[in-house]
């Protein structure tokens, strides 16, 4: 088993050099692969000496969390094992995250509202683990097709949400994650999402840099809660919830702690602006009056139908989000400057981005926000569909 | 006139391998120079049970991911697509694009009248061969018709030339492979079926081979003329 004593200055226990994100993610050299998300995620895992994680299989997220099992067996993850179910999971990584260790864990759909109750406990706790999660349907009927509408759900969790587009972003996501999350004035846990099938399942080429190396274990020690010892008596197995002392005190932390909590989260928007190379992307015609605002695979549709729409002489840009916890409300305004109309394609049926887009710009833009196109239930999304979203607003009567 | 990208559509029964040929077409495609991406969609994981794969392959960055629904290629693994509509789309050809190509798998001609005239209309060739049985002629397996069917793609596309089908056979099976249980009890398999591992990559490589060949000479036939720009170095 792979141990923490294990290590030496420069050397994890796998014997992997151990290197700076910084050096991780902008200086090593990268050699050209070709494969799918779950197979980057265990490339991405195995670069980033991680302590535990915990398991279960939900399709799409099989595969990955299969692939980070053989990075366990291979001596590169510390702790490996399969929860009872993902409510145990989630209660797991909590645990494992709780004592110190570098956690990650992968869910899907049905598997992210089962362990529901965790995410604020989470965040509440603030511990610095990362979940993948590989959006599916939920049971809206039964589904294991993609579809984010489960994304809503984790909006209000305390979390920290990022959003990859593609295999690549997956890949140097998840390594920012674990170094943003851990800050001490953020420590707040981390929740990577991509598309399920759309990334997970998709392959393609993608550049990384060689697996000799690995970032520095995360240090417990800087927190800014101690890590609990559960094995030096008198053993504690969760930290005591302010409510169960009753004093002026508690009460008080209480109080402040839900709101000291969603500052954390934003105080994450300088290293997030830093590892992510921004919060937003922007690609297309700087000088568009038509926007698509998207995130995860809604945006890489949205630059397929801007490439048709430049065909047919009509500007358009694409302002990628990617993180939606912390929102990058500065960066999307800042984006939008000059834009009359905007679209929000989405793979879900109630239009959660389309939401948050409208509270961020409300009283500070004047665009029309288009709820739209939107496909839910495991329907692709063709370029087509959004030029036809598009031709229809922008030439109101006439037809697509 | 030939096209910066174009994409393919692969209704299959689960089973028959449509996920790996996809895996191996875009991987062949991205060796000889392509942009190029592959992913599944299937619903249960089980034998016999509609599965489908697409490919797609451009001298540009491709973005499109999902389904693809405006295919310029639709290959058809099983006749129960076609006569049981085991597809995510109704009729098998919807939304194919004009100058598109129609690869089936099967030993009689299923097309309808109308299905002739639609396709016709918008000039897009139709190859039927029964490519299970050319696999067991020339592999002794009918598990390895995703080769055939494989080998009469590149032989249509007439830019992806052997070397990189070899390239994307080899990168599937001598490179360890994340595979759901079932793809990996098929695999082991077929490995048994041969023996060694090269004699299976050998009999795979030389029904593509042999495929490929027989479209090259189809194409010419019919007229079929190239249908993706040739790839540029990026």
């Amino acid at each position: 088993m792979s141990k923490r004593s294990d290590m030496t200055e420069t050397k994890n226990w796998s014997g992997q050099t151990l290197v700076t994100a910084d050096h991780m993610l902008f200086e090593a050299p990268r050699s050209k692969h070709f494969m799918t998300g779950s197979e980057v995620l265990k490339e991405a895992v195995k670069r980033c000496t991680v302590d535990a994680s915990v398991s279960y299989p939900i399709t799409p997220q099989s595969e990955a969390a299969h692939l980070i099992g053989e990075l366990w067996a291979e001596g590169y993850v510390g702790v490996y094992f399969r929860g009872e179910n993902e409510f145990g999971v989630m209660s797991e990584v909590a645990g494992c995250a709780m004592a110190g260790a570098r956690t990650i864990t992968t869910t899907s759909g049905p598997g992210t509202l089962r362990a529901m109750e965790n995410f604020a406990q989470w965040s509440g706790t603030r511990i610095p683990c990362q979940l993948i999660l590989m959006a599916r349907g939920i049971n809206s009927p039964l589904t294991i097709q993609p579809d984010n509408l489960e994304v809503s759900y984790m909006l209000e969790t305390g979390c920290q949400i990022w959003y990859a587009e593609n295999v690549q972003e997956l890949f140097d996501m998840s390594i920012a994650a674990f170094v943003v999350a851990e800050k001490p004035d953020v420590h707040v846990p981390i929740i990577t999402v991509v598309d399920g099938f759309f990334v997970s399942h998709t392959r393609e080429s993608v550049m990384l840099p060689e697996d000799d190396i690995a970032l520095f274990p995360y240090d417990p020690n800087r927190a800014p809660l101690p890590a609990i010892d559960s094995e030096t008596p008198p053993g504690r197995f969760l930290r005591d919830p302010f409510v169960m002392k009753s004093n002026y005190i508690s009460y008080a932390t209480h109080a402040s702690w839900q709101w000291e909590i969603r500052s954390a989260v934003e105080r994450s928007v300088p290293y997030a602006r830093h590892y992510l190379k921004g919060l937003v992307h922007v690609t297309g015609d700087a000088d568009a009056e038509i926007a698509f605002v998207a995130c995860g695979t809604a945006s890489y549709q949205a630059k397929e139908a801007h490439r048709e729409l430049t065909k047919l002489g009509i500007k358009t840009k694409v302002i990628k989000l990617r993180t939606i916890r912390p929102f990058p409300e500065a960066e999307l305004l800042e984006a939008l400057k000059g834009v009359k109309t905007i679209f929000v394609p989405e793979f879900n049926v109630v239009g959660w981005l389309e939401k948050e887009v409208k509270k961020c710009l409300y009283g500070k833009c004047d665009a029309n926000v288009v709820g739209g196109p939107r496909v839910a239930g495991g329907m692709s999304m063709p370029a087509e569909a959004i030029l036809r979203e598009v031709m229809e607003k922008i030439n109101s009567g006439k037809g697509a | 006139m030939s096209k910066d990208s174009i994409k393919i559509r692969m209704p299959a029964l689960g089973g028959q391998g449509a996920v790996t040929a996809a895996h191996i077409a875009a991987t062949a495609a991205d060796t000889a120079g392509y942009y190029a991406v592959s992913n599944p969609f299937f619903g249960a994981e089980k034998r016999m049970a509609p599965s489908e794969s697409y490919a797609r392959i451009g001298t540009v960055p491709v973005y499109d991911r999902g389904e693809v629904i405006y295919p310029d290629i639709v290959m058809i693994y099983h006749p129960q697509v076609i006569t049981m509509g085991k597809s995510y789309t109704m009729p098998f050809y919807a939304g194919i694009k004009e100058n598109g190509l129609v690869i089936i798998n099967s030993d009689v001609d299923l097309l309808t009248d109308h299905d002739k005239k639609v396709l016709s209309d918008l000039n897009v060739k139709v190859l039927t061969r029964d490519f299970t049985q050319f696999a067991i002629e020339q592999a002794g397996t009918e598990l390895a018709t995703n080769m055939a069917m494989l080998g009469a793609l590149f032989g249509a596309l007439g830019t992806v030339g052997k070397p990189a089908i070899e390239e994307g056979i080899k990168d599937r099976f001598l490179k360890k492979y994340t595979a759901s249980g079932g793809t990996a009890t098929l695999d082991s398999a077929i490995e048994k079926k041969f023996q060694k591992k090269m004699d299976l990559i050998q009999k795979n490589l030389d029904t593509a081979s042999a495929a490929f060949d027989l479209t090259v000479e189809w194409c010419k036939e019919v007229g079929f003329e190239q249908m993706l720009d040739a790839p540029t170095p990026h």
